[in-house]
């Protein structure tokens, strides 16, 4: 619908729009007790056609805090899609249930033709491999909080840089940042999608390495973002297990970090980070969620214009 | 070989030498009842060889879907015997129900009915995608 503001893929979001989200979201993180009623007699709907337990239950904190309730499916085993109702026609549905929808749908683009039939704003809470904005806005508030600024910074991506959908979307919301430099650690098999390369980085100008090599390139870095190897986005459990171990973060490859360099991960993670870096002062991955809780909390006022 | 010239009707000329077939599936001429020639390996000065389609009637054609199998194509209207206009084709910004999205994740792939819709990313390397999951087409 057309005069409905739903988000879909970051880059829908300007980048002084996403300034906007990042300030919101420390200003609640800062005092939540003056956004606590801001949602009061509202209602999120949180349409999980794929479990997802991280991403459902920060939606649902975020409005819960902001005095909102929720309703909602955890796996499509539970809604009308297991008798074969169309995105569309759910959706229909849903609208006239709730004030705006957070959904995640294993087929790619799901959340759009959601979108387009909604008469409240919906928000991709992750469609398989494609697009997961909130999780960009929260890796974006991690950034600011823990930097203070967008710019100038070099990002080290390591891991599975093929099929990881937050590794793609927050690239590409970095590259709209002047001095942006990109590190790409990962096996060959996992490198980068070449469009990605083309149609961000190169098309923006920005710097960007790649390697196989995680410990060289450590000190470069003001931002590592550690990826899992995602079992479910195989077809072949075969390829899976010969790459699940590429890369594994413990205290001795950090020696040669900057003081100042913050790990992220999008959670959750299997063994790609040793718990022993849990204890590093540079890791805040636990942090990042924290953020997300927030960052949903500033993307639910805006669509809703309540901010 | 001759075929004669059209009174009134469409020339579409300087097709690649060998899309002239798709472009007659593209453009549905199969389902016409008036007479349509099918040009194949036509010496040019320009191409080396084309292909060229003549239909023997003026219809309501779509423009953008000969842009998109090969935007130097151009289409003329006969009138009367004489050639009354020449179009030079653009890719265009967005095909609907042509081509389809081959990534078995994207939502098409489990949703028929919802329609097919590319859009144009890259214009100097005619690079579509597809709405819904961005996925290159054709591949």
């Amino acid at each position: 619908m057309e005069n409905v503001r739903s988000l879909i893929d970051i880059l829908e979001l300007s980048v002084e729009e996403i300034d906007e989200l990042v300030d919101l979201g420390a200003k609640i993180m800062a005092s939540p007790a003056a956004y606590a009623h801001k949602c009061d007699g509202k209602i999120l709907a949180t349409l999980f056609f794929e479990p997802s337990t991280r991403t459902r239950l920060s939606f649902e904190s975020a409005m819960l805090s902001l005095g909102g309730q929720v309703l909602g499916f955890s796996e499509a085993a539970s809604s009308s899609a297991a008798k074969g109702e169309s995105v569309a026609d759910t959706i229909r549905t849903v609208s006239c249930y709730s004030d705006i929808i957070a959904m995640r749908h294993p087929k790619e683009g799901a959340p759009l033709v959601a979108s387009m039939n909604s008469e409240v704003p919906v928000i991709n809470a992750g469609d398989g491999g494609h697009n997961h904005p909130t999780q960009t806005l929260t890796d974006l508030l991690t950034i600011h909080k823990e930097k203070g600024r967008f710019d100038n910074l070099t990002l080290g991506f390591c891991g599975d840089l093929k099929f990881g959908r937050t590794v793609h979307s927050l690239i590409s919301a970095m590259s709209r940042y002047k001095g942006t430099r990109i590190v790409l650690i990962s096996p060959e098999e996992l490198k980068l999608p070449s469009y990605v390369k083309k149609e961000v980085l190169q098309k923006n100008n920005i710097e960007y390495v790649q390697t196989t090599d995680l410990e060289a390139v450590m000190p470069e870095l003001d931002i590592l973002y550690m990826t899992r190897v995602q079992r479910e986005r195989f077809f072949n459990e075969e390829d899976y297990l010969r790459l699940k171990d590429s890369y594994i973060l413990t205290p001795d490859k950090l020696r040669a970090a900057k003081e100042d360099l913050r790990i992220l991960h999008p959670l959750p993670r299997v063994n790609e980070i040793s718990v022993a870096v849990d204890k590093d002062p540079r890791a805040c991955y636990f942090q990042q969620v924290r953020c997300g809780r927030y960052i949903r909390m500033a993307l639910i006022l805006k669509l809703l214009e309540l901010a | 070989m001759t075929i004669d010239s059209i009174k009134n009707g469409i020339v579409i000329d300087h097709i690649a030498a060998g899309k002239a077939m798709e472009l007659y599936q593209i453009l549905g001429l199969d389902k016409l009842d008036c007479s349509v020639a099918i040009l194949k390996n036509v010496v040019s000065g320009k191409l080396g060889k084309k292909d060229i389609i003549k239909i023997d009637r003026n219809l309501d054609l779509d423009w953008d879907i000969i842009g998109y199998v090969d935007p130097n194509i151009t289409v003329n209207i006969i009138k009367d015997g004489r050639q009354v206009e020449k179009r030079q084709l653009k890719l265009p910004e967005t095909i609907r129900g042509v081509i389809h999205c081959k990534n078995p994740r994207c939502i098409t792939s489990i949703e028929q009915e919802l329609p097919q819709v590319f859009k144009l990313t890259d214009r100097e390397k005619r690079v579509y995608r597809c709405l819904y999951c961005e996925t290159q087409a054709g591949k």
